[in-house]
């Protein structure tokens, strides 16, 4: 049994589903086939009790941990909290992540081509809801042989799947660690989808969604939208660390316009950056599925979403400078779910990251994870997986012993 | 609040079923407030000391209001369940009787409020138990009388100048004020430094601590 280690080489898997009867989404719209890329790290134990979804956020994948090929620099998005003796501890558990539905990591989505007419779907695509997500994510669990999950667990928008399966599928796990998340996306959030969105319409190369047979793709668009969501992820007090004023690379003014500041440049980078690994179309697909979550909607009220979920246990976190998903969206859950009876751990974790501190504030966000799931393990009495040794610590061996 | 207050007497170990648990003397006397397996909410719970001594000898069903983030690591490392924020944020959000007891434990001398704070305690729960030091207590008096200057509690580190600021009040104000609000008095536990007074004559004379369990009347 290794310690804070990596999971080392990791294979993403295909579960192919809705080939015979279409996959119904929220919007009526049906969808089929569907695939659903997926990783997994540990193993599962013999009762199937010790398995957490980890759900990813707008731009992340399946790869949560490890990685694909044993030369590759950076390992997956999670890959700080996920493995041996880490928070999400793979000695312990069976971790699962997959690509969202509506994503370009491998899941159905718009670059995939359409049955129908066997080009890619582009705009053709369904538009899907965290609800269709978290259904997907279902199917997978029901592939897996998993009847009930221990813990989902995500940041941003996969908080918005964790608490969409604990309000819909409360029978489905025991626990839910909705990170740096909203129970309702707000009007300020959907204004700074829709940037990205009119960014990446405004491209020419756009074409209504029909690029994928050209030879330009909408990147220009497609990195302003990433340029303004990168700013939504700092805060001025990171920025402020991060950059200041200091320009690129002159000492003076140039008085003219290219990126001068280091911001700019930044921002230029990590723009040109997405564009080499993220889908326009898909960009839209996935904002647009964040603007629609609202669990109030259908029940008037975030704490009647939550009326038959008040036996599950939560993990609330947030940011103290994340302005994007501010702590009172977490607060306002909180109440929501204190009001149900709800047995909930909540924490405004002092950081000056901003959104970004979900995956930045490690050590915090270690303790409180593996604090939150060792509790867990005890009252669910989650059996080790075989294999592994138990956790209690051996017998010191007695002195005659030890002389034998 | 707990968690800067300077222990009344070194901890002993609590002699209940299970593992040995170091409690300070004033937190036992609460503990011993509380009914075994009933539902139990500490407000400003500190490091969890109190909670997770209930939750593993006691077997209650405990939820904790802990302000600081510190605080907040180490009950979340003792596997409580335990929500940040100011002890109206705790005690807003629980629906009426959610709770057996409600707990709050050397804080009143910092609330601003103290009736209002009492009176959802009693909304939220069905009995308040709250602990306090006793600026009655002799040495106080004497203090006061001879040196001329207001006296230093052995539960509060901090001094009279120093934040968060406390109101100075004996027993016998404390008893004025549940009289006052229709607070029925339960139980009431008297210490002299982490001795356990066995009589309740001149108890505010004698006590540096006093815990009182009260229901609405």
């Amino acid at each position: 049994m290794s310690t804070n280690g990596s999971v080392g080489l990791v294979q993403p898997q295909r579960l192919t589903f809705a080939e015979d009867e279409p996959f119904q989404l929220d919007s009526g719209a049906t969808l089929g086939p569907v695939t659903v890329v997926y990783e997994t790290y540990g193993q599962l134990n013999a009762d199937r009790t010790n398995a957490i979804l980890i759900t990813h956020a707008l731009s992340g994948s399946a790869h949560a941990a490890g990685y694909h090929q044993p030369d590759e620099a950076k390992a997956g998005w999670w890959d700080d909290c996920i493995g041996p003796g880490k928070a999400f501890d793979t000695n312990k558990f069976f971790i699962i992540c997959s690509n969202v539905l509506g994503g370009c990591y491998g899941s159905t989505g718009p670059s995939n081509p359409d049955p129908a007419t066997g080009k890619p779907y582009g705009m053709h695509f369904p538009v899907v809801t965290i609800g269709d997500m978290v259904r997907a994510q279902g199917r997978l669990i029901d592939h897996l042989g998993i009847d009930s999950l221990l813990c989902v667990a995500g940041g941003s928008m996969g908080g918005m799947q964790a608490l969409e399966w604990a309000a819909h599928y409360p029978h489905r796990l025991k626990a839910t660690i909705p990170i740096a998340t909203t129970a309702h996306h707000s009007p300020m959030l959907i204004a700074l989808s829709e940037v990205g969105r009119q960014a990446i319409y405004a491209d020419p190369a756009w074409n209504n969604g029909d690029y994928y047979d050209a030879g330009l793709k909408p990147d220009a668009g497609l990195a302003v939208a990433r340029m303004v969501g990168h700013i939504t992820y700092l805060s001025e007090e990171s920025m402020q660390q991060k950059f200041g004023r200091r320009l690129q690379d002159q000492v003076r003014y140039g008085y003219e316009f290219r990126s001068e500041f280091q911001v700019e440049s930044y921002l230029k980078y990590k723009g040109h950056n997405f564009t080499r690994r993220f889908d326009a179309n898909s960009y839209l697909y996935v904002t647009k599925a964040m603007d629609y979550f609202d669990l109030s909607a259908e029940t008037g009220s975030v704490a009647a979403a939550f009326a038959n979920s008040a036996d599950l246990r939560y993990l609330v976190l947030s940011f103290t400078s994340d302005w994007l998903y501010p702590s009172y969206h977490s607060k306002e859950l909180v109440s929501a779910l204190t009001a149900a009876g709800a047995d909930v751990t909540y924490l405004d974790v002092q950081s000056s990251w901003g959104h970004d501190a979900f995956l930045l504030e490690v050590e915090t966000m270690t303790k409180l994870l593996s604090g939150f799931l060792e509790r867990l393990v005890q009252s669910e009495q989650v059996a080790l997986p075989s294999g592994f040794p138990p956790t209690v610590p051996p017998k010191e061996p007695t002195k005659t012993e030890a002389a034998a | 609040m707990r968690g800067e207050v300077e222990p009344s007497a070194p901890p002993r170990p609590a002699l209940s079923s299970g593992s040995p648990v170091l409690l300070r003397s004033d937190l036992l006397a609460i503990a011993d407030m509380v009914p075994a397996g009933s539902r139990v909410l500490d407000l400003g719970c500190g490091d969890g000391a109190l909670l997770e001594y209930l939750v593993h000898s006691k077997q209650v069903m405990g939820r904790g209001v802990e302000r600081s983030e510190e605080g907040m690591l180490a009950c979340v490392r003792r596997g409580l369940s335990v929500r940040q924020g100011n002890l109206e944020e705790g005690l807003a959000d629980y629906p009426d009787a959610s709770f057996d007891s409600v707990i709050l434990s050397q804080t009143l001398p910092f609330l601003n409020d103290p009736a209002m704070i009492l009176s959802e305690m009693l909304r939220v729960g069905s009995r308040a138990i709250v602990s306090f030091p006793n600026w009655g207590f002799w040495r106080c008096r004497l203090e006061m009388l001879v040196a001329g200057r207001i006296p230093q509690v052995v539960d509060l580190a901090e001094r009279w100048h120093e934040a968060p600021r406390w109101q100075a009040f004996t027993v016998a104000d404390f008893c004025d004020f549940c009289h006052h609000l229709d607070f029925g008095i339960l139980e009431e536990i008297y210490l002299s430094r982490s001795r356990r007074l066995q009589s309740l004559r001149y108890k505010n004379l004698r006590a540096t601590t006093a815990v009182f369990a009260l229901q609405r009347l």
